[in-house]
This record gives structure tokens, sequence and C-alpha cells, in this order.
């Protein structure tokens, strides 16, 4: 009898935590992360509604997915780099990025060449006439997409999470703003909408990814995605195009004959702050 | 800054090193000055001056800057085909394939860029690319960048003084 009860009882606590979690995977709210085919593709039009209404443009959501056997990396040529911030506005137009008030995924610092790489003493607010300053070198910095990301790892929602490509990646619609992520970042490279993020009409950059440069609301936390919009249809990102000294290399590091590859084997290269053990997937090298 | 015009003319093929496939390059034409080329339609009739010398009547803009102690025009330019340039060797070899003429001297940067890592393209990762021959972005006559003016530094952290400002 005893038994018999327990059973019942099991039988009963089973089936109602089944039907809660039927409940809570079919019904509701989603993290993109999570989203099969179909319902992504439900969420995109919803998201470009949502998009339409926040920029008054009809801009496209796409929900390309990472190419097999894809991992990308990126290298900057430190040796070529004169920092005429071309980088930073091609990003901010191409990514949707806040104009007022103002935010850059791409913060570009100057140096020194006596000192080294020495990020306590670097300037990001330089304005001189013209560029390179004598005795100066510019390191550019952005998100790294680390291969062991301490910002996903602190996400308290799962909003942030490491794509098949490599590409470190925010549901905007999952982030709840607590910043933690920012707090773990160790290279300033995420950015937060204190505010409404505002773009004039006519600058608002139409083609967009759902995990990428949709426009955002106030209250999450954004990055530099690779341009993700664009290397998954097999483009440069906007910065890499529009380097005028062409410092800026992007490519597949599964790839053996890709420029990434002949970087990495035959210039000298170095990751920023590799003591963390962050194993960045942005390069830093000398090309001469 | 020069405007890249006419993208897509396929001006020639690399050899990626002895055996290796033929790599296509794509690279918009020659940044030429406006109105100067062919070079034949003012050279055909004057004799060749093979003297250094001061160029008073034209080609005045041209500051030479480059090894300019072993150097004279047609080191590079070709006395008897003006429309053309020439390896150290006498071979003839197209302005669009000014790479080569270049290569001579600075071959590893002529490898940097057969990789890809010297200089800009632009165009797919995993596809056709766009290159730019050096004279895109290094003036020949005088190949060292100039200073350029930076785009606007960011604003500085807004912070809400709390000491009365």
């Amino acid at each position: 009898m005893g038994t018999e009860s327990m059973t019942r009882r099991m039988f009963h606590s089973c089936a109602s935590a089944a039907a809660a979690g039927f409940v809570l995977t079919s019904c509701g709210p989603k993290r993109l992360y999570e989203a099969d085919k179909d319902r992504l593709k439900a969420s995109i039009v919803e998201l470009e509604r949502q998009a339409r209404e926040r920029t008054g443009v009809d801009v496209k959501v796409s929900d390309a997915q990472a190419i097999p056997g894809v991992e990308f990396a990126y290298a900057l040529d430190l040796s070529r780099c004169v920092g005429c911030r071309r980088c930073v506005y091609a990003c901010v137009a191409e990514n949707n990025q806040s104009r007022e008030p103002q935010l850059h995924w791409i913060k570009v610092l100057s140096m020194e060449k006596e000192k080294g790489v020495d990020l306590a003493h670097a300037d990001a607010y330089y304005q001189p006439e013209t560029v390179p300053e004598e005795g100066h070198f510019y390191m550019p910095v952005q998100c790294q997409q680390c291969r062991d990301a301490p910002c996903t790892k602190v996400c308290p929602t799962g909003a942030t999470w490491t794509e098949k490509d490599g590409i470190v990646v925010i549901d905007y619609d999952w982030c709840i703003g607590c910043r933690y992520c920012m707090a773990a970042c160790p290279y300033g490279a995420r950015h937060f909408n204190w505010t409404e993020p505002s773009i004039p009409k006519n600058e608002v950059n139409p083609n967009t990814h759902y995990l990428g440069n949709r426009p955002r609301p106030k209250g999450v936390v954004e990055k530099c995605t690779f341009c993700i919009q664009r290397t998954r249809a097999g483009r440069y990102p906007a910065c890499v195009e529009v380097c005028p000294v062409g410092a800026r290399k992007f490519g597949n590091l599964l790839d053996p004959d890709s420029e990434i590859r002949y970087i990495i084997e035959h210039k000298r290269v170095m990751v920023l702050k590799a003591d963390l053990n962050t194993a960045p997937r942005f390069f830093y090298f000398y090309a001469t | 800054m020069r405007r890249f015009a006419g993208w897509g003319v396929l001006i020639g093929a690399l050899a990626a090193g002895p055996g290796a496939a033929q790599l296509k390059v794509e690279a918009p034409p020659p940044p030429f000055s406006d109105g100067i080329y062919p070079c034949s339609n003012c050279h055909a009739s004057q004799p060749v001056n093979r003297q250094r010398r001061e160029l008073k009547d034209m080609h005045t803009d041209i500051n030479l800057k480059h090894d300019a102690e072993h150097r004279w025009c047609l080191d590079c330019h070709d006395a008897n085909n003006r429309d053309q340039l020439h390896l150290a060797s006498g071979e003839p070899v197209k302005f669009e394939e000014s790479y080569k003429l270049c290569g001579q001297c600075h071959g590893e940067k002529y490898r940097d860029w057969r990789a890809g890592v010297h200089g800009r393209r632009v165009g797919q990762w995993n596809g056709a690319k766009q290159y730019l021959l050096c004279a895109h972005c290094h003036n020949p006559h005088e190949p060292r960048f100039k200073a350029i003016q930076p785009k606007p530094a960011p604003n500085r952290p807004q912070t809400r003084s709390t000491h009365g400002n």
C-alpha cells in the first residue's frame, strides 16, 4: 500500500513537472539562444516590427547562422595604424550606434612609443591637427571575442554567449541591463545604453542581424560583433574596409590559406592582456 | 583622397609561388592624374632626354622623394614606350601591373601584399576581393604617407556634478 501511494505521488509530481516545463518552454518569451528555426523566423518578424517602430525606417533583420567550418579572427597591425579614427565612425554608421548620447564600440588609444603598450598612460581623447603624432603609436581596442570570455560567464540571465563561429553576441531582449558583463570585461569593450539611443532617420543602416546591429532599446549592453550582419554574408567588417592604411585584417582561423593564418604564422603577434587567459580572437601584430 | 571608381578591372594574374594556383588580382585602374595618360600623346613627338635635370615645363608637381639620389624617371618609365613601365631587366610592365615593378626592391612587402597582409582589400573574406595597387596608397614618386586629420575624439563620459557646478 505504501509503495503504491509513493508511486502515485511520484507519478503526479513527474506529470506536473513535465506539464509545467511544457508550458514554460512552449509559451511566453524565449531566449534567442535556444529558439528553434521556426520560432526564430517568427521572432524575426517581430524584431523587424520593433525596429521599424524604434527608427521609423524599414529595417531588415537577418537570421543568418554561423557558417560551418568557420571561426572568425581579427588582426590589427600596430606598426601601420595612424590613429585617424576612421574605423570608429565607420563602425558607428554600420552598426547603428547611438549618436546622442554618443556610443563608440571602438576606442583608439594613443600611446608613447617609449613606454610601449601601457594602458595606464594611454589617451583616448587625443585631438591633434594631424596624426600620427611624433613619438606616438595607436592601439584601437574593441571586443576581443575571447575564447574564454569572462563576460558571458557572469551574465545572470544567459543573455550573452559565444556563437559557433566565435562571435560573442547579446540578446538585447533578454539583457536586463545589470552590467555585470561590463565589469567582467577586461577590455572595456561593452557599452551600456543609459538612455534611449538616437540615430537620425537618414543614417540608420537598414541591413541588420538579430544578434548584431539591429536597433537597441534603452537599458541594454552592446558591443562589437565583428559586423555579424556582414561577415556571415561573406563580407569584411566595416572597419577593415575603411582603414586607410590597411592595418585591419580579418578572416577564418580554420582556413590555412586565410590572411589571418598567414599573419599568425609569419608575423610577430600578441594579444591584449594575455596574462588574463581570456584567449582573444583579436590579435595585434607588427608587420614590419 | 582618391576615389576608387570603377572597381573590378581585371588587371592581371599573380603566381602565388612556384607551382601555386594563379591568383587573379582585381584592382581599380591606376591612379593617373587627370588628363595625363596616355603619356605618348606628348612624348611620342619628343626626343628622349636621359639627363637628370629640374623639370620646368611639365610634371612640376612631381617631387621625387623615392631614393632620388639613385633614381631618375627612365629607371621605371620606359623610354621606348611611354605608356608602360619597365623592370630592371628591361622587360616592359603595364601600369596596371606596376606592383611587379615595386616588388623588385620591396620584395617583402610584395609578398605580404599578395598574401593580403600589406595594403587594403575590400570584398569577401571568403571570396572575391578587390585589391589596391601600391600606387593607390603610395605616391610612387613620394611614397611616404602624409599625416592626415583624425576624426573627432570621443566625448568624455558625462558626470553629473555633485559639487555645485
